[in-house]
C-alpha cells in the first residue's frame, strides 16, 4: 500500500511526530511504500536542525534525517506554517534577508499543494495530532 | 492541476474555535490551496469548529488578524458543500441565524447564488463522512 502522512505537531512537545516515526518505520518495513511525509502546524519544527535534545533522549529530528536517507524519503515542510515559525532554508533565508537558515538534512521546504497531492497519490493518507 | 485526472473525495473537518490555536486559519489556507487541484471538496464544522462560522467576528480585544471574511469567499473556490453538525451547534446555544450566509453561484443554473451551507445532525455527517476518499481534520 501507498501511504502519504501528515505531521501536525511539533516534536517533544506532542507524541504525534514520535508515532508518526514509529508507524512510518513499520510501514516500510512491511514493505509498504511512503509517498511523502507531510509536516504542517507545529510539525514544521520536526524540521529544525538546531534542535538540541538531552544526551539521553531520541533525537527526534536526527531520526528523521536518517530515516530520509535510508529509504529516500520526501520529508516535507509547508512553507507558510514553516515560515511564520521560523523554520528556513537556504534560499528562502537569501529571500528574507535572514542571517541564518535551518532545515535538517533530508527535509525540504514546499507548498500546501505537496500535501494535496500527497493525499490524491496515496491510498491513505494518515494524520497524527490532536 | 487536477493529478492526472485523479478526482478523489475529500472532506475537511474542522473542529478548533477560529482563535486560540491556529488551527482554523491553517486549514482554510489549506482548503484554499487545494481549491485548485479539482477535487470534490466538502467542509464540516463540528465541536467548537462551529464557532469558525459565526457572524459578526471581531479580534479587535486580541491583536489578531480577522480571517472570517474569507469563508465567504469559498463560493468563489468551487467549495459548495458546506456541512455543520447540528448537536455542535445545539451544545453551544448556537443556530444558524448566528451564522455567516455562505453561498455559491451555480453556472448550471444562470448563476443563480445558492446556499452553501447545511445542517446535518451527526448520524448523517458519518454517513457523509464514510463516503469520503480524504479525510483532513483541523
Amino acid at each position: 500500500m501507498k501511504f502519504g502522512i501528515l505531521v501536525n505537531e511539533g516534536p517533544y512537545q506532542h507524541q504525534a511526530s514520535d508515532s508518526a516515526y514509529q508507524f512510518t518505520r513499520a510501514a516500510l518495513t512491511a514493505g509498504h511504500e511512503v509517498f511523502r511525509i507531510f509536516f504542517y502546524h507545529d510539525g514544521v519544527n520536526n524540521g529544525t536542525r538546531l534542535t538540541v535534545p538531552p544526551q539521553d533522549d531520541r533525537n527526534v529530528v536526527d531520526r528523521w534525517s536518517e530515516l530520509a536517507q535510508e529509504h529516500s524519503l520526501d520529508l516535507v515542510l509547508c512553507v507558510a506554517a514553516a515560515q511564520r515559525r521560523g523554520l528556513l532554508d537556504a534560499d528562502e533565508a537569501k529571500r528574507h534577508k535572514k542571517d541564518a537558515d535551518n532545515i535538517a538534512p533530508g527535509f525540504r521546504i514546499s507548498g500546501l499543494g505537496q500535501l494535496i497531492e500527497a493525499a490524491i497519490q496515496s491510498d491513505r493518507l494518515v494524520t497524527f495530532g490532536d | 492541476m487536477s493529478e492526472e485526472g485523479v478526482v478523489k473525495k475529500l472532506m475537511y473537518v474542522n473542529r478548533k474555535a477560529p482563535y486560540g490555536t491556529i488551527y482554523a486559519l491553517e486549514s482554510l489556507e489549506v482548503v484554499l490551496i487545494g481549491a485548485a487541484f479539482d477535487q470534490q471538496v466538502s467542509l464540516a464544522f463540528v465541536d467548537d469548529g462551529v464557532y469558525q462560522l459565526a457572524r459578526n467576528q471581531s479580534t479587535d480585544g486580541i491583536g489578531m488578524k480577522n480571517f472570517s471574511p474569507t469563508y465567504a469567499a469559498l463560493g468563489d473556490y468551487d467549495v459548495r458543500d458546506i456541512y455543520v453538525e447540528r448537536e455542535s451547534l445545539e451544545a453551544r446555544g448556537l443556530t444558524v441565524e448566528d451564522l455567516m450566509p455562505l453561498t455559491y453561484e451555480d453556472e448550471d443554473d444562470d448563476w443563480a447564488e445558492k446556499e452553501s451551507l447545511r445542517v446535518v445532525d451527526s448520524k448523517e455527517l458519518a454517513a457523509l463522512m464514510s463516503e469520503q476518499d480524504i479525510v483532513l481534520s483541523f
